[in-house]
């Protein structure tokens, strides 16, 4: 027979410091990850669900315009050339439903539960951020295999796509925080999704997800080079199908940007609490 | 408790008010609040709609900013040491707020987690407090597939995986049909026993609170209007009084609501739509 936990002497409460705010952030990301994944568990549908887009932007979408060769792509098929575009992008609309349910969180009182958690803001913020990652790889692995049986040539190189995920978890982290941070911002759900409908779809034409830089606009390309998801999009690219990519910078802006949303969601973290 | 040693004298209140005030807008919703848990007690916090219960719970429990000086639990300034705070509670939110797509199970083995209980004791202070709520048998169903009074028993197991010194329920009986009221509240004795742990829940049930609280204060527009045993309670007024006159006595005639009520009542709604 097992025995109820009593209470320790109230000696756990000295101040962490540094290092150990960091290591309980740590164990919060993987704290919220694995949560993540068993939900997932429960619910494998969602996974097929949510392949059906991307599905039909392959299939269609692909498989029209390689044939009709409208878009120039030089010596990569244009069903390759789309195939890292539209992972990117189902990475996207995974990442952006975070702000929608965080609001949900908030009203079911799942948020305050969180929040009474020695788990410092930016920590939760953090690890809502990697466990959206986590559902956009997951999605991925469904998205890649669909590639590979319409032929598209994937890289072999294990390096490669250790690469492609993380990249994937940055562009989440980004694009997640980025709609918690619209969440705090507007506080209504009804809201939020007006705006992310509203948003996620300019992202991603206004990005190199669908078509060559060098085919926009002058001032698309302007817009293209302050998109996150371009540089996602490239580097993923470059890993998978192996086009020419500057994964240095790439990788960088991803990170940058990551933390940079991560920091300013985090702020607005009160504000949804408190609203 | 069995613990003792470094933590803090006999003579330190669980949780101390002192002028805690909280305003939204025009609305204040505390208003100058003083009051003392003492350690080991059931305190209510009885009041109509809006009286201001529920932020004053979001303020102890660090949801809400207060001042330095103006809460403390256990000794501690939730202004100054929040996470020290932190885990030294266990909180039960007004809403059903388990996640219905995971296990029982994993609910609870999510807040052994953010509490940092070591890997080693985690599976079996998971079970145990699993054991105590009656929920170990069906610990591996989907939430959405329980009760309400199965949810909230379960949350009560959330908030007691980490050990905590206070446990803190708002509304922890709302919406459930009789007997799994007191199947909430039976848990709730037999974990206190067993612990020694304070609770401080919040009610607009007048038989409940007289039942379950060793003493209670009663809010009316975020302000405490009287405070003591219920039997104190009921003999300032009469011999024959009982707390449904003091509670009428106090707050005037009507449970009329102000606005808190409609809010409430729409989150209860969507929790209960997402657990579905
Ligand atoms: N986030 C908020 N923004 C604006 N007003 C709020 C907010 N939270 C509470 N209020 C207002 O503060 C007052 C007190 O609300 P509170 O929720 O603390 O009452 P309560 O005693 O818990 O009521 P109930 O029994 O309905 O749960 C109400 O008038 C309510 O409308
Ligand atoms: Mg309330």
């Amino acid at each position: 027979m097992s025995v109820l936990p009593v209470a320790p002497p109230a000696a756990s409460a000295e101040d962490p410091g540094p290092l150990g705010t960091l290591a309980t952030a740590a164990r919060r990301v993987a704290t919220m990850c694995l949560v993540e994944l068993q939900r997932l568990r429960h619910d494998r549908s969602e996974l097929v669900t949510r392949a059906v887009q991307p599905a039909l932007w392959l299939l269609v979408f692909g498989q029209v315009f390689t044939r009709i060769h409208a878009i120039p792509t030089g010596d990569t098929p244009y069903l390759d050339f789309l195939a890292p575009g539209i992972l990117a992008q189902s990475a996207l609309f995974i990442a952006i439903f975070y702000g929608i349910q965080i609001i949900w969180e908030r009203d079911a009182g799942v948020l305050s539960k969180l929040l009474v958690t020695p788990t410092p803001r930016m920590a939760l913020v953090t690890a809502k951020a990697f466990a959206a990652g986590v559902r956009a790889v997951a999605q991925a692995v469904v998205v890649l295999l669909l590639a590979l049986v319409l032929g598209v040539a994937l890289s072999p190189n294990p390096l490669h796509w250790l690469g492609v995920v993380v990249a994937l978890l940055l562009g989440s982290a980004f694009f997640c925080c980025l709609s918690i941070t619209i969440a705090g911002l507007v506080l209504s759900r009804d809201r939020l999704m007006g705006i992310g409908q509203a948003i996620t779809m300019p992202l991603f034409f206004a990005s190199n997800a669908l078509y060559p830089v060098e085919l926009m606009p002058g001032w698309l390309q302007v817009i293209n080079h302050v998109n996150p998801l371009s540089y996602e999009v490239e580097a993923l690219r470059g890993l998978l199908i192996g086009t020419p990519a500057r994964l240095w910078l790439d990788f960088a802006v991803l990170l940058l940007a990551a933390a940079a949303m991560i920091t300013i969601a985090s702020s607005l973290l009160p504000r949804l609490v408190r609203g | 408790m069995t613990a003792i040693g470094a933590g803090p004298p006999a003579d330190v209140p669980a949780v101390r008010c002192t002028g805690l005030r909280q305003a939204f807008g025009d609305t204040v919703a505390v208003d100058g609040i003083d009051l003392e848990v003492r350690p080991g007690e059931v305190f209510g916090l009885l009041g109509p709609n809006g009286a201001g219960k529920t932020t004053t719970i979001r303020m102890i429990t660090t949801l809400l900013p207060a001042p330095p000086g103006a809460i403390e639990v256990f000794g501690i300034d939730v202004a100054r040491r929040r996470s020290a705070v932190r885990r030294l509670l266990g909180y039960v939110p007004q809403q059903l707020s388990a996640d219905g797509t995971l296990s029982g199970r994993e609910n609870v083995a999510l807040f052994a987690r953010l509490f940092d209980v070591p890997r080693r004791d985690r599976d079996a202070q998971v079970d145990a407090v699993l054991t105590a709520v009656d929920l170990l048998d069906v610990a591996d169903r989907q939430v959405k597939t329980y009760s309400g009074g199965m949810v909230r028993r379960l949350e009560l197991a959330q908030a007691l995986v980490s050990a905590p010194r206070v446990l803190v329920l708002d509304e922890p009986t709302v919406g459930l049909d009789p007997v799994a009221r007191d199947g909430v509240w039976d848990r709730i004795t037999d974990i206190r026993l067993a612990t020694g742990m304070t609770v401080l829940v919040t009610t607009h049930a007048m038989q409940e609170a007289d039942a379950q609280c060793d003493r209670i204060a009663l809010m009316h527009r975020g302000r405490v209007q009287a405070l003591g045993t219920p039997a104190d309670l009921r003999g300032a007024l009469g011999p024959d009084a009982t707390l449904d006159d003091v509670f009428r006595h106090h707050t005037g005639d009507t449970l009329a609501d102000r606005s808190g009520g409609l809010r409430d009542v729409r989150a209860a709604r969507r929790t209960a739509g997402r657990l579905g």
